[in-house]
């Protein structure tokens, strides 16, 4: 972000950087950075809250005053939640299928109005919704110590159906909890603490490290403190 | 990720040029997010992607095609100005706080090679001729 605004700049247009790393703003420098203390994920903070966006924005445009180069400090720290959502999972349904693809067939309607909300989905880097609960039984055979490298995923990239997996899971969660908007990370830890699906992905992840795939293909499953 | 972050090689800019812009209340104002955000239909970011997409003014349906899975995605799947604030630019246009809101924004992926190189010769310049040509004044720059 901050070595476009050198660009913009260059270019004749003012800049002004949201910042969220705030050693790497302060080495590249921009013209004007405001850095906040917020989730990453979240440079404006909060969520459905325009009245702590607009102050985030007012305290950054207000950096077009300054005579030179600033970087200023917005005053509020925003702590992620590291609890999981209460979000309930349904029932098993399918005791012959594997656990986590019979949680994702559970989700299916939760994820479709969820989808029919928004109108878009994250889901569809690699799979669909259709091809989640397949994509899981792939990973759980990996778990269960088939080959990853036999046993491919559709598109053959364990990166974009890891993401297509937890995206359909995180837009269904946000469908069926209710209350105030979630903090950053409570979702995240959810789906790695609390379902069936994050544990098999976990498990598909250890697998692939202990028969020597390469480290981009398994490490960038999860996120990098999982 | 913080951390980690502040331990990768930054580029270091000497004498860096500084624009000082025309009043607030006339500038125009683009947002340029590294967010990786695409319309659903548009071509989505590949890993290490040093190329943008652009935005409508009045796209709200949009994806985060980001691929680190390091950052919370649900803030943006609830509210997409927690990373792209685009209605709280209309609504300081309609207030007069700034003077307009840009026709087109622009996306970029955030998880760029080290030496962003690309992005610092070829494909950062060319978003800021579009910019240039949309009369922007003012962008603001947000990451994930």
């Amino acid at each position: 972000m901050s070595v476009l605004a050198h660009v913009f700049e260059a270019a004749g247009i003012a800049t002004v950087v949201l910042a969220s790393m705030l050693e790497v703003v302060q080495q590249v420098s921009p013209p004007r950075a405001l850095y906040c203390d917020f989730p990453l994920g979240r440079p404006l903070g909060r969520p459905d809250d325009a009245a702590f966006q607009i102050d985030v924005l007012r305290r950054a445009f207000a950096l077009l005053d300054s005579d030179g180069p600033v970087i200023e400090t917005h005053p509020e720290t925003i702590e992620s939640d590291e609890t999981p959502l209460a979000c309930t999972l349904p029932p098993r349904d399918d005791p012959n299928a594997p656990p986590a693809v019979d949680e994702a067939r559970g989700l299916r309607a939760a994820y479709e109005r969820a989808k029919a909300k928004r109108g878009v989905t994250a889901v569809g880097r690699a799979i669909d919704a259709d091809g989640v609960p397949d994509a899981l039984a792939i990973l759980h055979s990996w778990d269960e110590g088939a080959s990853w490298k036999e046993n491919p995923l559709p598109g053959k990239n364990t990166v974009a159906v890891c993401h297509d997996i937890r995206a359909y899971y995180e837009e269904a969660a946000l469908e069926l909890v209710t209350g105030p908007p979630p903090g950053a990370r409570a979702a995240e830890a959810w789906f790695f603490e609390s379902t069936e699906a994050g544990r098999t992905v976990q498990g598909a992840r250890r697998a692939m490290k202990d028969q020597d795939a390469p480290f981009p293909f398994w490490f960038y499953m999860a996120p990098a403190h999982r | 990720m913080r951390a980690y972050s502040a331990t990768l090689p930054a580029p270091e800019f000497a004498g860096p040029a500084f624009v000082t812009p025309k009043p607030l209340s006339e500038c125009r104002v683009a947002i340029v997010t590294s967010a990786a955000l695409h319309r659903p239909h548009d071509e989505p970011f590949t890993q290490g992607d040093t190329t943008y997409r652009t935005l409508e003014r009045s796209d709200r349906d949009l994806v985060l095609g980001h691929w680190s899975p390091n950052f919370d995605r649900t803030g943006f799947g609830i509210d997409v100005n927690v990373v792209y604030p685009i209605d709280r630019l209309e609504e300081l246009a309609a207030d007069g706080t700034i003077g307009s809101v840009a026709p087109r924004h622009f996306a970029f992926a955030g998880n760029q090679p080290d030496t962003v190189s690309e992005l610092r010769l070829d494909t950062g310049p060319a978003c800021a001729v579009e910019l240039t040509a949309d009369q922007v004044d003012v962008v603001l720059l947000t990451p994930v």
